[in-house]
């Protein structure tokens, strides 16, 4: 296994890498569109609401390989020319921001009715209300909920390996088939997605307790 | 200090259970003579292609395994353990043939795998069932006539992971960018929606994905040579001879030109006469 790590650094290296690029972006962006779609979801006009409730159930009930094999496949056809990395970077986001849109939901409902009607009648609008008062509780609520689905992201960037995207699961097929070393091979892959989940596991934790 | 602990324990606990799963998996399945197991239960497990049209491919209507390789497969199995002989098929890829094999699931490898000393480190081969050669699949009208125009920075290959052409391809176009792809229905579909320029295999497997898709083209000729032979786990010398004897008996009979006949004659470019034995 030594020798393993020894000869193949290199693409391991740079599958550690991509993932941990691919992780951080669809993170950030997960989070971003999921707020959006959860804000979507509990607003008081009826069209709005099924935009955000269609969003969160189409994205929500595809498997996720569908969703990048959909990007990596159909999208270079008709739409752009993107690569296996960016097609499978954008499934994930949107595969995950859909489950991210249900938690905030769900930490904006447990935040009392009273506050946003209280921040309102101190002359608040409903943005400022929901921004300064409703979603900093509602995060709270949500942040081991949120962990996990980050830890899922972060597992689930594995998608990248059947659209080429170089991420560490890929240069895991690829030295597993070269060298042969089945087995030791899926063992380093698996304690390089431990290097990345261990400590973001650890950080969402410290996050809950203070 | 508290906290240090318990993460020093989750890590070892973690290491532990891996640890203990590759050591399962490690011991070696090989140790017993395969072609005793075989004959005794009348029946060889052979690993081979189920996504690869002339070679190995599931009739989605019927389910049932169809290629050069499958029939090959199955007169060696009348060969070796008589009319009455059964053989079972697990279908493979590229990637996952070799793990089959080694953790016993199947007994022999016929799936297009060409013999390469890389290879014979880990396992045995038979010597070769069939000579294909490395070539290139294009769209018709693709500015790309052989290997030669890929090999500049901006060319995407798209090839199989774990086949050996994609470690050709490193060699004769070292400036393009290699794509793997899980297996070859995966890698057409990704040329025709133009993620790569080239798709590169073994010759006979290109005829029967330009068969399918008259807009694409077999381009180049060869560039390589690569002799196909039946794997099997290192320490099986009496099956791998018994493999051996039975593949010169249908060479001799006339039933390899038979069926290389049924499943090559038709297609067109490829140059039957050169491949009879």
């Amino acid at each position: 296994m030594i020798n393993l790590i020894t000869s193949q650094w290199q693409p391991l290296l740079m599958g550690l890498w991509n993932t941990i690029f691919c992780s951080v972006i669809a993170l950030i962006g997960s989070l971003i569109i999921g707020t959006f779609f959860a804000l979507l979801e509990i607003s008081s006009h009826r069209v709005v609401r099924i935009i955000g409730n269609v969003y969160v159930e189409v994205f929500r009930n595809i498997p996720l390989l569908v969703i990048a094999m959909g990007f990596f496949l159909i999208v270079p056809m008709y739409i752009a020319k993107i690569n296996g990395f960016t097609a499978g970077t954008i499934g994930l986001t949107l595969y995950t921001s859909s489950f991210i849109a249900e938690t905030v939901r769900a930490g904006i409902n447990s935040v009392e009715g009273g506050q946003l009607e209280g921040a309102l009648a101190n002359g608040m609008t409903y943005s400022q209300a929901m921004r300064y008062i409703i979603l900093p509780q509602a995060f709270k609520v949500v942040i081991p909920p949120l962990g996990n689905q980050f830890i899922n992201l972060v597992k689930n960037s594995s998608v990248l390996a059947f659209v080429a995207g170089f991420d560490l699961m890929y240069q895991g097929n690829l030295i597993a088939n070269d060298t042969l070393e089945t087995m030791p091979t899926y063992f380093i892959v698996g304690v390089l997605y431990l290097i990345i989940t261990l400590p973001l596991s650890y950080y969402m934790r410290y996050l809950e307790k203070n | 200090m508290r906290k240090l602990w318990h993460l020093l324990g989750v890590g070892c606990l973690a290491a532990l259970m891996l640890v203990s799963l590759t050591a399962c998996a490690g011991k070696s399945v090989a140790q017993q003579d395969v072609l005793t197991a075989d004959q005794k239960a009348n029946r060889i497990t052979w690993g081979v292609k189920a996504d690869t049209r002339l070679f190995g491919l599931e009739d989605i209507k019927t389910g049932r395994l169809e290629g050069f390789e499958i029939d090959l497969a199955k007169a060696m199995t009348k060969e070796i353990l008589g009319p009455n002989g059964k053989c079972t098929f697990v279908p493979v890829t590229s990637g996952t043939r070799v793990p089959l094999l080694k953790n016993g699931n199947i007994d022999a490898i016929m799936a297009t795998m060409t013999i390469t000393p890389e290879r014979e480190k880990q396992v045995d081969f038979t010597h070769s069932y069939f000579d294909a050669g490395q070539s290139l699949l294009v769209k018709k009208g693709s500015p790309i006539k052989s290997i030669k125009d890929l090999n500049k920075p901006g060319e995407v290959i798209l090839g199989v992971s774990g086949s050996n052409s994609v470690k050709n391809v490193a060699k004769y176009a070292p400036k393009a960018r290699v794509l793997q792809l899980s297996d070859y229905a995966q890698a057409m579909t990704a040329l025709k929606s133009k993620q790569g320029d080239a798709l590169t295999t073994d010759n006979g497997i290109l005829y029967g994905m330009a068969a399918e898709n008259p807009n694409y083209e077999v381009i180049g000729g060869n560039f390589t040579k690569e002799p196909y032979g039946i794997a099997v786990n290192k320490n099986q010398a009496r099956f791998r001879n018994k493999l051996n004897w039975a593949l010169e008996r249908l060479e001799k009979n006339g039933t390899y030109n038979r069926l290389l006949l049924k499943w090559f004659g038709h297609v067109k470019g490829f140059n039957y006469q050169e491949m009879k034995r």
